[in-house]
C-alpha cells in the first residue's frame, strides 16, 4: 500500500463532499459507482481467485461502490487478466467492443501487464495494451487484494 | 390539473417514492453487508449508481431486435410503477380517499413492471434475455394467483371492501389484521409473493447473475438501465408500503405514530432482506411448485379461517 492516506480517503464520506466540488456531479458519480466486469483470458486462476477475494469481507471493495456485474453492458471497469492468446485476443475486442464508454480498462497480474513466463510462447497474442487501450497495471504474480485495491483508488485519485 | 400533476410527479408520487426507495436499496444492501460481515456502501450509493447510469453511460441499442420497444420498456415499467405508487401513497398518507375498487386497479399497475421486463427482454434478441423473460413469465403466472388470493382474503376481512382507504379504515378501531390467524398466514405468503415481485434471491431466476448473466436486463446499457434501477427502488418502497396498508393499519403520522411507520416499512424490507441472504435459488419449477402447491394452499386456509371468524 502506497498511500495509506488516499487509501484511507475513501472509507470515510466526508472527503468525498471535497472531491466533488473539484471533478463535477458526472465524474464524481462515475468514480463513486464502478460495476466491474471480469475478462480471464488464458489464466492459471490464482488471479482470478484474488480479484474474487475483493469482494470478500476482509477486503469489501463494495465500500468503494464497486460491485461484480455478469454482462458487460453494464460494465464500467473491464478487468483483465490471464495472458491473451490467439484464441483469446477476438473475444477480447469483441468484449471491448460491446462495452458502453466510457470504460476503464485494468490488466492484472504479470501476465496481462506483460505476458509474464508466457510471453516468448507460441500462441502468445500480445500483452493486454497491444490489444485494447489500458488504463492502469497491477504487476503481480498474482497481484495481492491489497494491491488491486491499491491500483484502483490510485486509478480514482488521478 | 395542476394538483394531480403535484400529485404524480412529486409528493405521493415519483419524486418522493424513488428517493424514499433509494435510501431502502441502501438499507438493503447495508443489512446484506453485515448479514455477510462485511462495511457496506456508502449511504447515497444507490442514487450514485443512478445518475451514473442515467448520465455517463453511453445506451446501446441491440442490432437485431426492435429498437423502440427495446428503449420504451424501461419507460413504461416506470410508469406503472410511478401510478401504482401514487394510487397507494394517497389514501395511506390521508391526502385522498382514492376510489371504490382501487385495490384491484393497484394489482393490475402491479404487474406494468414485471411485463415491461418481459417485453423488452424480448425485444432485446439476446438468447439468455429471452430465457430470464421466459422464467420471469412463468413467475409472473405463479406469483400473482398467491397474491390475489391474499387480496381476496384482506377484502373479505375487512367486511366486503374493496378500496384501499376503506380497508386502513377498518383495521383502525380493532386491531390491525396481523394480528389474528388469518391475518399471519396471510402475511406469510404475501411476503414470498413480494419476494417474487421484487425479484429477489429465492426467486431471482429471471436475472440469475451467475447463471444467465443478468438475464432479462443483460442487454439494457446506459440510461435506459438506470431507468429500470430507479423502478427497483420505487417498487422497493411501494410494495412494503401496500403491505403497510394491508395488514398493519397503514401509516399514522401524528406524535410517536411516525416512528411506528418508518419501522414498520424497515422490518417488512428487513425481513425480505433477511430471506434473500439466507437462501440460494431455486429452480423454476420449484418456484411454480412452492406457489401453485404451498402458497395457495395457505392463503385457501387463511380464508376458511377467516369465515370462521379467526
Amino acid at each position: 500500500m502506497d498511500e495509506p492516506a488516499g487509501y484511507y480517503c475513501y472509507c470515510f464520506d466526508i472527503f468525498w463532499i471535497l472531491k466533488f466540488e473539484k471533478l463535477g456531479f458526472k465524474e464524481f458519480c462515475f468514480k463513486k459507482s464502478l460495476f466491474l466486469f471480469h475478462f480471464g483470458g488464458a489464466s492459471c486462476n490464482n488471479c482470478d481467485i484474488e480479484i474474487l477475494d475483493c469482494l470478500t469481507p476482509r477486503y469489501d471493495v463494495e465500500r468503494f461502490g464497486m460491485q461484480l456485474v455478469g454482462s458487460i453492458r453494464h460494465a464500467d471497469v473491464l478487468l483483465v487478466n490471464g495472458s491473451i492468446n490467439k484464441k483469446d485476443k477476438p473475444r477480447l475486442l469483441e468484449i471491448y467492443r460491446q462495452a458502453p464508454k466510457p470504460i476503464i480498462v485494468i490488466a492484472i497480474g504479470a501476465c496481462g501487464c506483460t505476458g509474464g513466463i508466457f510471453a516468448e510462447g507460441n500462441t502468445f497474442a500480445g500483452p493486454v495494451d497491444k490489444i485494447i487501450p489500458v488504463d492502469a497495471y497491477i504487476p503481480g504474480c498474482p497481484p495481492k487484494p491489497e494491491a488491486i485495491l491499491a491500483g484502483i483508488v490510485k486509478l480514482l485519485n488521478k | 390539473m395542476l394538483r394531480d400533476l403535484f400529485y404524480y410527479l412529486i409528493y405521493p408520487g415519483f419524486l418522493f417514492v424513488a428517493v424514499v426507495g433509494g435510501l431502502l436499496s441502501f438499507f438493503d444492501r447495508k443489512i446484506t453487508a453485515w448479514v455477510q460481515f462485511r462495511k457496506g456502501p456508502p449511504l447515497l450509493q444507490p442514487f450514485y449508481d443512478f445518475f451514473k447510469l442515467l448520465l455517463v453511460k453511453e445506451t446501446i441499442t441491440p442490432a437485431k431486435g426492435s429498437k423502440m420497444t427495446f428503449l420504451l420498456a424501461p419507460v413504461f415499467s416506470l410508469f406503472g410503477a410511478t401510478v401504482s405508487s401514487v394510487l397507494i401513497f394517497l389514501p395511506l398518507l390521508g391526502i385522498k380517499t382514492g376510489f371504490t375498487g382501487d385495490v384491484i386497479v393497484i394489482f393490475y399497475l402491479l404487474t406494468i413492471p414485471s411485463l415491461s421486463y418481459i417485453i423488452g427482454a424480448l425485444a432485446s434478441g439476446n438468447p439468455l434475455a429471452s430465457i430470464g423473460a421466459s422464467r420471469e413469465m412463468k413467475l409472473v403466472i405463479s406469483y400473482e394467483l398467491s397474491f390475489l388470493l391474499v387480496l381476496i382474503a384482506i377484502i373479505i376481512k375487512s367486511d366486503m371492501s374493496i378500496s384501499l382507504y376503506d380497508i386502513i379504515n377498518a383495521q383502525q378501531p380493532a386491531n390491525a389484521f396481523i394480528g389474528s390467524v388469518s391475518g399471519v398466514i396471510l402475511f406469510i405468503v404475501v411476503i414470498f409473493c413480494l419476494q417474487a415481485k421484487l425479484g429477489l434471491v429465492p426467486f431471482d431466476m429471471a436475472e440469475a447473475e451467475t447463471e444467465i448473466t443478468h438475464g432479462s436486463f443483460i442487454e439494457y446499457s446506459g440510461s435506459a438501465y438506470a431507468l429500470i434501477k430507479l423502478t427497483k427502488y420505487m417498487m422497493l418502497f411501494t410494495l412494503p408500503a401496500f403491505v403497510v396498508a394491508l395488514f398493519m393499519k397503514g401509516f399514522n403520522f401524528e406524535g410517536i405514530g411516525i416512528l411506528w411507520t418508518v419501522l414498520k416499512v424497515l422490518a417488512i424490507v428487513l425481513i425480505l432482506t433477511l430471506i434473500r441472504n439466507t437462501n440460494p435459488r431455486v429452480r423454476i419449477s420449484q418456484a411454480m411448485r412452492f406457489f401453485f402447491v404451498w402458497m395457495n394452499l395457505l392463503a385457501i386456509i387463511a380464508i376458511v379461517l377467516i369465515f370462521f371468524g379467526y
